[in-house]
Protein backbone atom coordinates (compact mmCIF):
# COMPACT_ATOMS: atom_id res chain seq x y z
CA UNK A 1 0.00 0.00 0.00
CA UNK A 2 2.81 2.20 1.13
CA UNK A 3 4.46 2.00 -2.47
CA UNK A 4 1.34 2.45 -4.38
CA UNK A 5 0.87 5.89 -2.46
CA UNK A 6 4.26 6.86 -2.97
CA UNK A 7 3.77 6.19 -6.80
CA UNK A 8 0.88 8.46 -6.74
CA UNK A 9 2.31 11.02 -4.85
CA UNK A 10 5.37 10.99 -7.05
CA UNK A 11 3.57 11.06 -10.22
CA UNK A 12 1.84 14.02 -8.92
CA UNK A 13 4.79 15.95 -8.05
CA UNK A 14 6.44 15.42 -11.12
CA UNK A 15 2.99 16.75 -12.84
CA UNK A 16 2.73 19.60 -10.49
CA UNK A 17 6.47 20.45 -11.10
CA UNK A 18 6.18 20.17 -14.92
CA UNK A 19 2.99 22.48 -14.68
CA UNK A 20 5.20 25.24 -12.43
CA UNK A 21 8.12 24.86 -14.86
CA UNK A 22 5.80 25.83 -17.73
CA UNK A 23 4.20 28.84 -15.66
CA UNK A 24 7.68 30.10 -14.97
CA UNK A 25 8.65 30.22 -18.24
CA UNK A 26 6.39 32.77 -18.98
CA UNK A 27 7.20 34.95 -16.41
CA UNK A 28 10.66 35.44 -17.56
CA UNK A 29 11.65 37.71 -21.00
CA UNK A 30 13.69 35.82 -23.18
CA UNK A 31 11.27 37.12 -25.68
CA UNK A 32 12.31 37.79 -28.71
CA UNK A 33 16.16 37.47 -28.12
CA UNK A 34 18.15 35.49 -30.57
CA UNK A 35 21.89 34.55 -29.89
CA UNK A 36 24.11 31.34 -28.84
CA UNK A 37 25.69 30.36 -25.15
CA UNK A 38 28.13 27.93 -24.64
CA UNK A 39 28.73 26.94 -21.19
CA UNK A 40 31.32 24.36 -20.27
CA UNK A 41 32.75 22.60 -16.81
CA UNK A 42 31.79 20.66 -13.72
CA UNK A 43 28.67 18.24 -14.32
CA UNK A 44 26.77 18.85 -10.82
CA UNK A 45 25.49 21.76 -12.79
CA UNK A 46 24.67 20.05 -16.03
CA UNK A 47 20.89 18.98 -14.17
CA UNK A 48 20.02 23.14 -13.24
CA UNK A 49 21.47 24.36 -16.50
CA UNK A 50 19.78 21.87 -18.22
CA UNK A 51 16.20 22.35 -17.33
CA UNK A 52 17.12 26.01 -17.12
CA UNK A 53 18.42 26.18 -20.99
CA UNK A 54 15.28 24.34 -22.18
CA UNK A 55 12.96 26.70 -20.31
CA UNK A 56 14.49 30.00 -22.25
CA UNK A 57 15.04 27.81 -25.36
CA UNK A 58 11.54 26.92 -25.22
CA UNK A 59 10.53 30.50 -24.59
CA UNK A 60 12.91 32.06 -26.84
CA UNK A 61 13.30 29.70 -30.22
CA UNK A 62 15.81 30.95 -31.46
CA UNK A 63 18.89 31.22 -28.62
CA UNK A 64 21.42 28.31 -28.71
CA UNK A 65 22.70 27.45 -25.44
CA UNK A 66 25.11 24.39 -25.50
CA UNK A 67 26.11 22.82 -22.20
CA UNK A 68 29.02 20.59 -21.58
CA UNK A 69 30.52 19.16 -19.07
CA UNK A 70 34.61 18.36 -18.16
CA UNK A 71 34.93 19.12 -15.07
CA UNK A 72 35.96 22.32 -12.97
CA UNK A 73 39.33 22.45 -13.81
CA UNK A 74 37.78 22.70 -18.08
CA UNK A 75 35.29 24.95 -16.93
CA UNK A 76 37.41 27.81 -15.68
CA UNK A 77 40.01 26.90 -18.22
CA UNK A 78 37.69 27.31 -21.07
CA UNK A 79 35.60 30.42 -20.25
CA UNK A 80 39.32 32.07 -19.04
CA UNK A 81 40.34 31.70 -22.76
CA UNK A 82 37.09 32.81 -24.50
CA UNK A 83 36.27 29.35 -25.64
CA UNK A 84 32.49 29.23 -23.90
CA UNK A 85 30.51 32.18 -22.33
CA UNK A 86 30.01 30.69 -18.93
CA UNK A 87 32.25 28.06 -17.07
CA UNK A 88 30.89 25.79 -14.53
CA UNK A 89 33.49 24.89 -11.22
CA UNK A 90 32.34 22.79 -8.22
CA UNK A 91 34.84 24.41 -6.38
CA UNK A 92 35.64 28.73 -6.29
CA UNK A 93 37.75 29.25 -8.62
CA UNK A 94 41.43 30.17 -6.85
CA UNK A 95 42.83 33.92 -6.64
CA UNK A 96 45.43 33.29 -9.11
CA UNK A 97 42.94 32.00 -11.38
CA UNK A 98 40.20 35.20 -11.19
CA UNK A 99 43.12 37.32 -11.41
CA UNK A 100 45.10 35.94 -14.77
CA UNK A 101 41.51 35.29 -16.42
CA UNK A 102 39.85 38.22 -15.09
CA UNK A 103 37.03 36.31 -13.96
CA UNK A 104 33.83 37.07 -12.31
CA UNK A 105 32.23 34.93 -10.21
CA UNK A 106 28.59 33.49 -9.86
CA UNK A 107 27.80 31.50 -6.54
CA UNK A 108 24.37 30.12 -6.67
CA UNK A 109 24.23 27.38 -4.48
CA UNK A 110 25.63 24.84 -1.92
CA UNK A 111 25.95 21.60 -2.37
CA UNK A 112 26.37 20.12 1.29
CA UNK A 113 26.56 15.97 1.73
CA UNK A 114 25.05 14.25 4.70
CA UNK A 115 26.16 10.85 6.53
CA UNK A 116 22.83 8.80 6.22
CA UNK A 117 22.04 5.66 8.28
CA UNK A 118 19.09 3.44 9.14
CA UNK A 119 16.60 5.46 11.43
CA UNK A 120 17.06 2.20 13.95
CA UNK A 121 20.41 3.07 14.70
CA UNK A 122 21.02 4.82 17.92
CA UNK A 123 24.36 6.44 16.92
CA UNK A 124 23.47 9.64 16.35
CA UNK A 125 27.06 11.43 15.41
CA UNK A 126 31.05 10.55 14.60
CA UNK A 127 33.97 12.65 13.87
CA UNK A 128 36.03 12.57 11.45
CA UNK A 129 39.10 10.44 12.78
CA UNK A 130 36.06 7.25 13.34
CA UNK A 131 34.31 8.02 10.03
CA UNK A 132 37.98 7.83 8.43
CA UNK A 133 38.43 4.44 10.04
CA UNK A 134 34.96 3.81 9.11
CA UNK A 135 35.85 3.99 5.46
CA UNK A 136 39.03 2.34 5.52
CA UNK A 137 37.83 -0.96 6.73
CA UNK A 138 39.19 -0.62 10.32
CA UNK A 139 35.66 -0.12 12.37
CA UNK A 140 33.35 -2.74 11.05
CA UNK A 141 30.70 -3.09 13.46
CA UNK A 142 28.50 -0.21 15.36
CA UNK A 143 29.56 -1.04 18.56
CA UNK A 144 32.76 0.27 18.54
CA UNK A 145 31.57 4.01 17.69
CA UNK A 146 28.95 3.34 20.32
CA UNK A 147 26.32 1.49 18.82
CA UNK A 148 24.30 -2.03 18.51
CA UNK A 149 26.46 -5.20 18.07
CA UNK A 150 26.05 -5.13 14.19
CA UNK A 151 27.95 -5.31 11.32
CA UNK A 152 28.54 -2.34 9.24
CA UNK A 153 27.35 -2.50 6.00
CA UNK A 154 29.71 0.65 3.69
CA UNK A 155 27.86 2.28 0.93
CA UNK A 156 29.33 5.00 -1.57
CA UNK A 157 29.12 6.29 -4.98
CA UNK A 158 30.20 5.89 -8.13
CA UNK A 159 33.44 7.49 -9.44
CA UNK A 160 31.37 10.20 -11.34
CA UNK A 161 29.68 11.19 -8.89
CA UNK A 162 29.92 14.75 -7.44
CA UNK A 163 28.37 14.13 -4.53
CA UNK A 164 31.38 11.45 -3.44
CA UNK A 165 33.58 14.13 -4.68
CA UNK A 166 32.34 16.47 -1.80
CA UNK A 167 32.38 13.72 0.17
CA UNK A 168 35.24 11.91 0.22
CA UNK A 169 37.46 15.87 -0.15
CA UNK A 170 35.64 17.20 2.80
CA UNK A 171 34.82 14.48 4.83
CA UNK A 172 37.44 11.87 4.46
CA UNK A 173 40.03 13.99 3.65
CA UNK A 174 41.10 12.43 0.46
CA UNK A 175 41.52 8.78 2.67
CA UNK A 176 40.60 5.51 1.06
CA UNK A 177 37.33 4.00 0.83
CA UNK A 178 37.76 0.05 1.30
CA UNK A 179 36.94 -2.24 -1.64
CA UNK A 180 34.52 -4.25 -0.18
CA UNK A 181 32.04 -0.94 0.07
CA UNK A 182 28.41 -1.39 -1.83
CA UNK A 183 28.70 0.78 -4.77
CA UNK A 184 25.01 2.80 -5.80
CA UNK A 185 24.20 4.84 -8.91
CA UNK A 186 22.40 7.79 -7.65
CA UNK A 187 21.35 9.56 -4.37
CA UNK A 188 18.04 7.50 -4.58
CA UNK A 189 19.42 4.24 -4.68
CA UNK A 190 21.54 5.23 -1.75
CA UNK A 191 17.81 6.40 -0.14
CA UNK A 192 16.45 3.15 -1.12
CA UNK A 193 19.69 0.92 -0.02
CA UNK A 194 20.09 2.81 3.24
CA UNK A 195 16.38 2.50 4.30
CA UNK A 196 16.28 -0.66 4.06
CA UNK A 197 19.71 -2.15 5.85
CA UNK A 198 19.79 -1.52 9.87
CA UNK A 199 23.50 -1.58 9.49
CA UNK A 200 24.13 0.74 6.14
CA UNK A 201 26.07 3.85 6.34
CA UNK A 202 26.16 6.10 3.59
CA UNK A 203 25.68 9.86 2.46
CA UNK A 204 23.42 11.66 0.18
CA UNK A 205 23.07 15.52 -0.73
CA UNK A 206 21.31 17.11 2.25
CA UNK A 207 18.42 17.61 -0.33
CA UNK A 208 17.98 14.39 -0.41
CA UNK A 209 17.65 13.92 3.73
CA UNK A 210 13.96 12.81 4.27
CA UNK A 211 12.45 10.45 6.85
CA UNK A 212 13.44 7.08 6.07
CA UNK A 213 16.65 7.61 6.65
CA UNK A 214 18.71 9.74 9.22
CA UNK A 215 21.26 12.41 9.20
CA UNK A 216 24.29 12.19 11.13
CA UNK A 217 26.14 14.77 12.89
CA UNK A 218 29.59 15.03 11.71
CA UNK A 219 32.13 16.68 14.09
CA UNK A 220 29.16 17.74 15.97
CA UNK A 221 27.25 19.59 13.50
CA UNK A 222 24.00 18.46 12.10
CA UNK A 223 23.78 18.61 8.45
CA UNK A 224 21.11 20.97 7.22
CA UNK A 225 20.03 23.67 5.05
CA UNK A 226 20.74 26.52 7.81
CA UNK A 227 24.33 24.90 8.98
CA UNK A 228 25.27 24.60 5.26
CA UNK A 229 24.25 28.00 4.80
CA UNK A 230 26.09 29.52 7.90
CA UNK A 231 29.12 27.56 7.09
CA UNK A 232 28.86 26.06 10.37
CA UNK A 233 28.72 22.38 8.49
CA UNK A 234 32.04 22.15 6.68
CA UNK A 235 31.23 19.16 4.03
CA UNK A 236 29.98 21.22 1.58
CA UNK A 237 31.00 23.04 -1.65
CA UNK A 238 29.32 25.97 -3.40
CA UNK A 239 28.35 25.78 -7.07
CA UNK A 240 29.81 28.43 -9.20
CA UNK A 241 29.38 30.15 -12.63
CA UNK A 242 31.99 32.35 -13.88
CA UNK A 243 32.44 34.54 -16.99
CA UNK A 244 35.27 36.27 -18.05
CA UNK A 245 34.64 40.02 -17.34
CA UNK A 246 31.29 41.19 -16.20
CA UNK A 247 28.97 39.20 -17.72
CA UNK A 248 26.62 40.63 -20.90
CA UNK A 249 23.81 40.18 -22.60
CA UNK A 250 22.53 36.76 -22.82
CA UNK A 251 25.07 35.22 -20.53
CA UNK A 252 24.21 38.05 -17.85
CA UNK A 253 20.08 36.94 -18.55
CA UNK A 254 21.06 33.04 -18.15
CA UNK A 255 22.72 33.91 -14.79
CA UNK A 256 20.33 36.30 -13.30
CA UNK A 257 18.01 33.56 -13.97
CA UNK A 258 19.43 31.36 -12.05
CA UNK A 259 18.58 34.01 -8.87
CA UNK A 260 15.01 34.33 -9.46
CA UNK A 261 12.37 32.16 -7.78
CA UNK A 262 12.11 30.24 -10.68
CA UNK A 263 15.26 29.35 -10.71
CA UNK A 264 15.77 28.37 -7.41
CA UNK A 265 12.81 26.47 -7.20
CA UNK A 266 14.90 24.59 -10.33
CA UNK A 267 18.07 24.45 -8.41
CA UNK A 268 16.06 23.09 -5.15
CA UNK A 269 14.47 20.59 -7.21
CA UNK A 270 17.93 19.06 -8.47
CA UNK A 271 18.50 18.89 -4.77
CA UNK A 272 20.85 21.61 -3.73
CA UNK A 273 20.87 24.59 -1.81
CA UNK A 274 20.21 28.12 -3.34
CA UNK A 275 22.68 30.81 -2.15
CA UNK A 276 23.07 34.51 -3.04
CA UNK A 277 26.97 35.57 -4.44
CA UNK A 278 29.77 35.36 -2.39
CA UNK B 1 21.85 -9.12 -54.92
CA UNK B 2 19.04 -11.76 -54.32
CA UNK B 3 17.10 -11.27 -57.67
CA UNK B 4 20.06 -13.43 -59.15
CA UNK B 5 17.99 -16.40 -57.26
CA UNK B 6 14.64 -14.59 -57.37
CA UNK B 7 14.00 -13.39 -60.58
CA UNK B 8 12.04 -10.24 -60.63
CA UNK B 9 9.04 -9.63 -62.50
CA UNK B 10 7.30 -6.56 -61.11
CA UNK B 11 8.56 -3.34 -60.23
CA UNK B 12 7.48 -3.16 -56.63
CA UNK B 13 8.84 -6.75 -56.11
CA UNK B 14 12.46 -5.28 -57.43
CA UNK B 15 12.27 -2.27 -55.03
CA UNK B 16 10.94 -4.74 -51.79
CA UNK B 17 13.94 -7.18 -53.06
CA UNK B 18 16.14 -4.21 -52.73
CA UNK B 19 14.72 -2.73 -49.71
CA UNK B 20 15.16 -6.16 -48.03
CA UNK B 21 18.74 -6.33 -49.26
CA UNK B 22 19.58 -3.04 -47.77
CA UNK B 23 18.50 -3.87 -44.21
CA UNK B 24 20.39 -7.23 -44.57
CA UNK B 25 23.69 -5.09 -45.73
CA UNK B 26 23.40 -2.50 -43.50
CA UNK B 27 22.56 -4.50 -40.13
CA UNK B 28 25.41 -6.66 -41.24
CA UNK B 29 28.24 -3.30 -41.82
CA UNK B 30 26.59 -1.65 -38.30
CA UNK B 31 28.07 -4.87 -37.06
CA UNK B 32 31.25 -4.85 -38.44
CA UNK B 33 32.10 -1.12 -38.35
CA UNK B 34 31.27 -1.32 -34.22
CA UNK B 35 33.72 -4.10 -34.63
CA UNK B 36 35.90 -1.74 -36.54
CA UNK B 37 35.37 1.00 -33.60
CA UNK B 38 36.61 -1.19 -30.65
CA UNK B 39 39.81 -2.02 -32.76
CA UNK B 40 40.44 1.64 -33.46
CA UNK B 41 40.02 2.64 -29.90
CA UNK B 42 41.69 -0.61 -28.83
CA UNK B 43 44.73 -0.18 -30.96
CA UNK B 44 47.31 1.58 -28.59
CA UNK B 45 45.82 -0.27 -25.46
CA UNK B 46 46.25 -3.89 -27.96
CA UNK B 47 49.52 -2.80 -29.20
CA UNK B 48 51.38 -1.70 -25.44
CA UNK B 49 50.32 -5.05 -24.55
CA UNK B 50 48.12 -3.26 -21.84
CA UNK B 51 44.68 -4.77 -22.13
CA UNK B 52 46.09 -8.32 -21.03
CA UNK B 53 47.37 -6.47 -18.01
CA UNK B 54 44.21 -4.54 -17.23
CA UNK B 55 42.90 -8.08 -17.45
CA UNK B 56 44.33 -9.35 -14.05
CA UNK B 57 44.93 -6.33 -11.94
CA UNK B 58 42.89 -4.97 -10.03
CA UNK B 59 40.67 -1.65 -9.80
CA UNK B 60 42.55 0.85 -7.11
CA UNK B 61 42.48 4.15 -8.60
CA UNK B 62 44.25 5.78 -5.98
CA UNK B 63 47.24 3.38 -6.56
CA UNK B 64 47.35 4.12 -10.34
CA UNK B 65 45.85 0.76 -10.79
CA UNK B 66 42.65 0.67 -13.67
CA UNK B 67 42.15 -3.12 -13.97
CA UNK B 68 39.22 -4.92 -14.56
CA UNK B 69 40.20 -8.84 -12.75
CA UNK B 70 37.67 -8.22 -10.56
CA UNK B 71 35.26 -6.94 -12.79
CA UNK B 72 35.47 -10.17 -15.14
CA UNK B 73 35.07 -12.36 -11.86
CA UNK B 74 31.81 -10.91 -11.10
CA UNK B 75 30.48 -11.03 -14.61
CA UNK B 76 31.63 -14.92 -14.96
CA UNK B 77 30.66 -15.51 -11.13
CA UNK B 78 26.92 -14.29 -11.53
CA UNK B 79 26.45 -15.13 -15.07
CA UNK B 80 27.42 -19.12 -14.42
CA UNK B 81 25.58 -19.29 -11.28
CA UNK B 82 22.29 -18.02 -12.79
CA UNK B 83 22.77 -19.70 -16.27
CA UNK B 84 23.37 -23.00 -13.26
CA UNK B 85 20.13 -22.25 -11.38
CA UNK B 86 17.67 -21.21 -14.78
CA UNK B 87 19.04 -24.48 -17.19
CA UNK B 88 17.67 -27.63 -14.74
CA UNK B 89 14.34 -25.14 -13.96
CA UNK B 90 13.58 -24.49 -17.56
CA UNK B 91 14.34 -27.57 -19.17
CA UNK B 92 11.78 -29.05 -16.53
CA UNK B 93 9.22 -26.66 -17.36
CA UNK B 94 9.75 -27.32 -21.06
CA UNK B 95 9.60 -30.48 -21.18
CA UNK B 96 6.61 -30.76 -18.94
CA UNK B 97 4.99 -28.65 -21.58
CA UNK B 98 6.14 -30.20 -24.60
CA UNK B 99 6.07 -34.12 -23.68
CA UNK B 100 2.37 -35.00 -23.21
CA UNK B 101 3.18 -34.40 -19.62
CA UNK B 102 0.98 -32.13 -18.61
CA UNK B 103 -2.43 -31.27 -19.70
CA UNK B 104 -2.88 -29.84 -22.80
CA UNK B 105 -5.17 -27.25 -21.93
CA UNK B 106 -2.88 -26.59 -18.69
CA UNK B 107 -0.15 -26.01 -21.76
CA UNK B 108 -2.35 -23.77 -23.71
CA UNK B 109 -2.34 -21.12 -20.61
CA UNK B 110 1.70 -21.55 -19.53
CA UNK B 111 3.09 -20.79 -22.74
CA UNK B 112 1.75 -17.29 -23.42
CA UNK B 113 3.10 -16.66 -19.89
CA UNK B 114 6.51 -17.61 -20.46
CA UNK B 115 6.18 -15.38 -23.83
CA UNK B 116 5.16 -12.76 -21.95
CA UNK B 117 7.80 -13.08 -19.35
CA UNK B 118 10.49 -12.58 -21.90
CA UNK B 119 9.09 -8.75 -22.63
CA UNK B 120 9.44 -7.96 -19.11
CA UNK B 121 11.75 -5.09 -18.68
CA UNK B 122 15.17 -6.11 -16.73
CA UNK B 123 14.37 -3.03 -14.38
CA UNK B 124 11.18 -4.43 -13.17
CA UNK B 125 12.85 -7.24 -11.57
CA UNK B 126 15.62 -5.34 -10.05
CA UNK B 127 13.11 -3.05 -8.88
CA UNK B 128 11.30 -5.58 -7.29
CA UNK B 129 13.71 -7.60 -5.77
CA UNK B 130 15.63 -4.48 -4.37
CA UNK B 131 12.07 -4.21 -1.93
CA UNK B 132 11.58 -8.30 -1.60
CA UNK B 133 14.37 -10.17 -2.54
CA UNK B 134 16.95 -8.27 -1.46
CA UNK B 135 15.34 -7.97 2.63
CA UNK B 136 14.63 -11.63 2.32
CA UNK B 137 18.40 -12.50 1.75
CA UNK B 138 19.63 -10.42 4.43
CA UNK B 139 17.83 -12.05 7.11
CA UNK B 140 18.11 -15.19 5.62
CA UNK B 141 22.25 -15.14 4.92
CA UNK B 142 22.94 -11.84 6.46
CA UNK B 143 25.41 -9.59 4.88
CA UNK B 144 23.73 -6.89 3.01
CA UNK B 145 21.41 -8.45 0.60
CA UNK B 146 23.18 -6.96 -1.96
CA UNK B 147 25.02 -10.02 -3.15
CA UNK B 148 25.88 -11.90 -6.24
CA UNK B 149 23.20 -14.39 -5.22
CA UNK B 150 20.63 -11.47 -5.49
CA UNK B 151 21.60 -11.11 -8.74
CA UNK B 152 22.16 -14.31 -9.95
CA UNK B 153 18.77 -15.33 -8.86
CA UNK B 154 17.08 -12.79 -10.67
CA UNK B 155 19.06 -12.81 -13.58
CA UNK B 156 18.29 -17.00 -13.86
CA UNK B 157 14.04 -16.06 -13.59
CA UNK B 158 15.43 -12.91 -17.13
CA UNK B 159 16.88 -16.02 -18.83
CA UNK B 160 14.75 -18.46 -18.04
CA UNK B 161 11.90 -18.24 -20.18
CA UNK B 162 14.04 -17.73 -23.08
CA UNK B 163 15.52 -21.16 -22.13
CA UNK B 164 12.10 -22.58 -21.83
CA UNK B 165 11.19 -20.98 -25.14
CA UNK B 166 14.21 -22.27 -27.46
CA UNK B 167 13.93 -25.76 -25.42
CA UNK B 168 10.26 -26.15 -26.64
CA UNK B 169 11.09 -25.19 -29.73
CA UNK B 170 13.73 -27.89 -29.81
CA UNK B 171 11.61 -30.50 -28.63
CA UNK B 172 9.02 -29.17 -31.19
CA UNK B 173 10.83 -30.14 -33.91
CA UNK B 174 11.46 -33.76 -33.44
CA UNK B 175 9.26 -35.57 -36.12
CA UNK B 176 6.09 -36.42 -34.88
CA UNK B 177 6.00 -40.28 -36.62
CA UNK B 178 8.99 -40.92 -34.69
CA UNK B 179 6.83 -39.93 -31.30
CA UNK B 180 4.25 -41.64 -32.29
CA UNK B 181 6.10 -45.27 -33.14
CA UNK B 182 7.44 -44.53 -29.67
CA UNK B 183 4.05 -44.31 -28.98
CA UNK B 184 3.11 -47.48 -30.80
CA UNK B 185 5.46 -49.74 -29.12
CA UNK B 186 4.00 -48.28 -25.45
CA UNK B 187 6.47 -45.78 -24.43
CA UNK B 188 5.18 -43.56 -21.57
CA UNK B 189 5.45 -40.12 -21.71
CA UNK B 190 8.89 -40.16 -19.54
CA UNK B 191 10.54 -42.55 -21.32
CA UNK B 192 9.65 -40.93 -24.74
CA UNK B 193 11.35 -37.77 -22.88
CA UNK B 194 13.87 -39.56 -22.26
CA UNK B 195 15.28 -41.51 -24.83
CA UNK B 196 14.04 -39.50 -28.20
CA UNK B 197 13.22 -36.10 -26.67
CA UNK B 198 16.43 -35.33 -25.23
CA UNK B 199 18.82 -36.82 -27.18
CA UNK B 200 17.12 -35.55 -30.40
CA UNK B 201 17.01 -32.08 -28.93
CA UNK B 202 20.48 -31.69 -27.53
CA UNK B 203 21.93 -29.29 -29.95
CA UNK B 204 18.87 -27.19 -29.58
CA UNK B 205 19.08 -27.08 -26.00
CA UNK B 206 22.84 -26.03 -26.00
CA UNK B 207 22.08 -23.41 -28.41
CA UNK B 208 19.20 -22.33 -25.90
CA UNK B 209 21.99 -22.82 -22.95
CA UNK B 210 24.44 -20.22 -24.76
CA UNK B 211 22.04 -17.65 -25.94
CA UNK B 212 20.41 -17.46 -22.50
CA UNK B 213 24.19 -17.18 -21.47
CA UNK B 214 24.74 -14.52 -23.37
CA UNK B 215 21.80 -12.73 -22.43
CA UNK B 216 22.88 -13.23 -18.65
CA UNK B 217 26.47 -11.79 -19.48
CA UNK B 218 24.89 -8.54 -21.52
CA UNK B 219 22.35 -7.74 -18.68
CA UNK B 220 23.38 -4.42 -17.25
CA UNK B 221 20.48 -3.05 -14.77
CA UNK B 222 19.59 -6.61 -12.48
CA UNK B 223 23.56 -6.87 -11.30
CA UNK B 224 23.66 -2.51 -11.39
CA UNK B 225 21.18 -3.03 -8.82
CA UNK B 226 21.30 -5.83 -7.00
CA UNK B 227 24.97 -7.37 -7.04
CA UNK B 228 26.59 -4.52 -4.81
CA UNK B 229 28.91 -3.32 -7.03
CA UNK B 230 31.80 -3.52 -4.68
CA UNK B 231 34.98 -3.37 -6.09
CA UNK B 232 36.51 -6.23 -4.01
CA UNK B 233 37.34 -9.70 -5.73
CA UNK B 234 34.04 -11.84 -5.37
CA UNK B 235 35.13 -14.25 -2.30
CA UNK B 236 31.53 -15.62 -1.00
CA UNK B 237 27.99 -15.61 -2.99
CA UNK B 238 26.47 -13.57 -0.20
CA UNK B 239 29.01 -11.02 -0.82
CA UNK B 240 28.65 -7.92 -3.15
CA UNK B 241 30.31 -8.49 -6.97
CA UNK B 242 30.43 -5.87 -9.35
CA UNK B 243 30.03 -7.10 -13.58
CA UNK B 244 31.95 -5.63 -16.67
CA UNK B 245 28.45 -4.27 -17.90
CA UNK B 246 27.89 -2.30 -14.04
CA UNK B 247 31.29 -1.19 -14.13
CA UNK B 248 30.76 0.79 -17.37
CA UNK B 249 27.56 2.06 -16.35
CA UNK B 250 29.46 3.39 -13.44
CA UNK B 251 32.27 4.65 -14.62
CA UNK B 252 31.86 7.86 -16.55
CA UNK B 253 34.77 9.41 -18.68
CA UNK B 254 34.90 11.58 -21.09
CA UNK B 255 38.48 12.34 -21.19
CA UNK B 256 39.63 9.23 -24.38
CA UNK B 257 42.89 9.63 -22.89
CA UNK B 258 42.66 8.92 -19.18
CA UNK B 259 42.84 5.70 -17.42
CA UNK B 260 39.14 5.38 -16.92
CA UNK B 261 38.53 5.23 -20.19
CA UNK B 262 40.88 2.71 -21.23
CA UNK B 263 39.61 0.66 -18.10
CA UNK B 264 36.11 1.12 -20.00
CA UNK B 265 37.18 0.39 -22.95
CA UNK B 266 38.74 -3.17 -22.07
CA UNK B 267 35.53 -4.12 -20.33
CA UNK B 268 33.87 -3.33 -23.51
CA UNK B 269 35.82 -5.47 -25.81
CA UNK B 270 35.83 -8.51 -23.16
CA UNK B 271 31.70 -8.02 -23.18
CA UNK B 272 32.50 -8.12 -27.20
CA UNK B 273 34.51 -10.92 -27.05
CA UNK B 274 32.66 -12.89 -24.86
CA UNK B 275 29.34 -12.71 -26.48
CA UNK B 276 31.13 -13.30 -30.29
CA UNK B 277 32.61 -16.45 -28.83
CA UNK B 278 29.29 -17.89 -27.47
CA UNK B 279 27.49 -16.67 -30.55
CA UNK B 280 29.94 -18.80 -32.71
CA UNK B 281 29.82 -21.79 -30.06
CA UNK B 282 26.49 -22.02 -30.79
CA UNK B 283 26.41 -21.61 -34.83
CA UNK B 284 29.32 -24.45 -34.92
CA UNK B 285 26.81 -26.74 -32.77
CA UNK B 286 23.74 -26.06 -35.23
CA UNK B 287 25.91 -26.58 -38.54
CA UNK B 288 27.33 -30.01 -36.82
CA UNK B 289 24.43 -30.83 -35.87
CA UNK B 290 22.43 -30.75 -39.91
CA UNK B 291 25.62 -31.99 -41.40
CA UNK B 292 25.52 -35.13 -38.82
CA UNK B 293 21.59 -35.06 -39.82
Amino acid sequence: MRYIQKIFMLSFVMIFSFVVQVYAGESVSFKGKSGTLQIAGGTAHIPVMRDLARLVMTEAPSVRIAIAGGGSGVGIQKVGEGLVDIGNSGRRPTEREIESYGLVLYRWALDGVALAVHPSNPVDGLDAASLAAIYKGEIRNWKEVGGADRAITLYTRDAASGTREVFWTQALKKGEIVDTAHVVPSNGAMKTAIAQDPGAIGYVSVGHLEPGIKGLRFDGVMPGVDTVLSGAYTVSRGLYSSTKGEATGLAADFLNYLYTPEGQAIIREKGFIPAGRD
Amino acid sequence: MANHFFPAREKGEKIFLHFCGFSAYFTFCLVLLLFGFFLFFAFPLLKSGGYFLLLVTPWQPLAGNYGIAPMIAGTGVISLLAVCIAFPVSLGAAAFCEADLAHKNLVRWIRPVFQLMTGIPTVVYGFLAVFLLVPFLRKAMGGSGFSILAASLMLALLIAPTMILFFSDAFRAVPKEDLRAMTAMGARPEEKLVFLLLPRARSGIVAGLLLAAGRAVGDTLIALMLAGNSLAFPSSLTEPARTLTGHIALVMASDTQSPEFRSIFACGLTLYLITTLLIFFCRRLMVAERENG
